[in-house]
């Protein structure tokens, strides 16, 4: 019987998210709103910070994750150089509780968007073609262009936006608030500059 | 030597242990995570941009939402002696500087680090440009992190300061107001009382 009760979950589980593709075939992802209410979804997002400073004594950040796997593949190509870098003394190059969280970000990604329906599969977002075209290369560029410098500025900064703009201003650290302001006035700039100028 | 080994078996062998539960942990709360910021629409590429081009304030609602439950619940446990702090060192230069030169990687992307990870499990491959950008960023930051250390980090270096203890008010007084503070801005944006362009 509980085998069955099992069976049964896993078969409307997999029902739901096909269910729910099948009745919004039209409608684009990118362009509808969040699926569920952005207060209730900050408000669990606080709670799970919660969990997160109880039972594993850290705050929720990503951006390290990064710096720790940039050493490991450093580390792969030339290890002694990678070594000797002043910052990986302090960082150890390894998979930690950071870095699981972030691949958990990518599969909590999947699940939300396979159960919502809204699974793009793209490699361009509509409203970047529209005012930069087509070329996919040209997307990729600009955005690994990003993720460099947001992941300097994050490193020299101490954090991104959730280290600091969750993480550090909830704790009410004088750093994290400046440095939040500074995401959005550099990211507020920097995209004006690229869509309407 | 047997009684010895006993003794000192236990606590290595529950250390190990307990990283491999904080590793299992991290990948549990990377996916709630995750799900949550799909959900809440901040994995999508137009929510984003939509935020640094001032034309929807979803990621606003959920980064504020979140700060509002975590710092009243942190400070709370923190109160009764559950949890510890993890404030990042208040460094002025290094925040300001980090934190535009973020911004400006953020306004390129539109993808955080974060979200970049959330998104790429939505589908949206670009971000995959955005997360190993990040990758050759962090290694680069540690290529000058001598430099930095001896420059941009000693700019207006503060340590672990606090919005209270810079202002000189108590936690117990100043976190219910920045709550409220908080709130009502909020609700100030919600019923468009805050001008959009």
């Amino acid at each position: 019987m509980p085998k069955q009760i099992l069976l049964y979950a896993v078969v409307m589980l997999a029902a739901v998210p096909r269910g729910a593709l099948a009745q919004t075939p039209q409608v684009d992802p990118g362009t509808t709103g969040p699926a569920w209410s952005p207060y209730l979804v900050g408000a669990l997002i606080g709670v799970l910070s919660m969990l997160t400073f109880y039972f594993s004594d850290k705050p929720l950040g990503t951006s390290t994750a990064y710096a720790r796997v940039a050493g490991l593949v450093g580390h792969l190509f030339a290890p002694r150089h990678t070594d000797a870098l002043p910052f990986y003394a302090k960082k150890t190059p390894a998979v930690d509780w950071q870095v699981m969280l972030v691949a958990g970000l990518v599969v909590g990604g999947f699940v939300a968007a396979w159960t919502g329906g809204e699974i793009t599969g793209r490699w361009l977002p509509p409203f970047w073609v529209e005012r930069f075209g087509e070329s996919v290369a040209l997307r990729l560029i600009v955005a690994f262009l990003g993720g460099v410098l947001m992941a300097f500025g994050a490193r020299m900064a101490g954090g991104c936006t959730s280290g600091h703009g969750i993480s550090g201003t909830l704790q009410l650290a004088v750093g994290s608030w400046i440095s939040l302001v500074g995401f959005f006035v550099g990211g507020v700039v920097t995209a004006m500059l690229l869509f309407y100028v | 030597m047997d009684k010895m080994d006993a003794k000192e078996l236990p606590p290595a062998d529950a250390g190990s242990k307990n990283q491999a539960n904080q590793l299992v942990l991290g990948l549990l709360f990377g996916a709630i995570f995750g799900f949550l910021l799909q959900k809440g629409g901040v994995g999508k590429y137009e929510i984003l941009i939509g935020m640094l081009l001032l034309q929807d304030f979803t990621v606003l609602q959920v980064m504020l939402s979140a700060v509002v439950v975590g710092m009243l619940g942190i400070w709370a446990m923190h109160a009764g002696g559950f949890v510890k702090f993890h404030v990042k060192p208040t460094r002025y230069g290094a925040n300001v500087l980090g934190g535009i030169v973020f911004g400006i990687g953020f306004g390129l992307a539109a993808y955080c680090p974060g979200t970049s990870a959330t998104a790429l499990g939505q589908g949206n491959f670009d971000a995959l440009a955005v997360m190993l950008g990040m990758l050759a960023g962090s290694y680069l930051f540690a290529e000058a992190s001598g430099w930095i250390d001896r420059t941009v980090n000693r700019w207006g270096e503060r340590g672990e300061l606090t919005l209270p203890e810079l202002l000189g008010i108590r936690p117990v007084v100043f976190v219910p107001l920045l709550a409220a503070v908080l709130v009502l801005f909020l609700v100030a944006v919600d019923f468009q009382i805050v001008p959009r362009l």
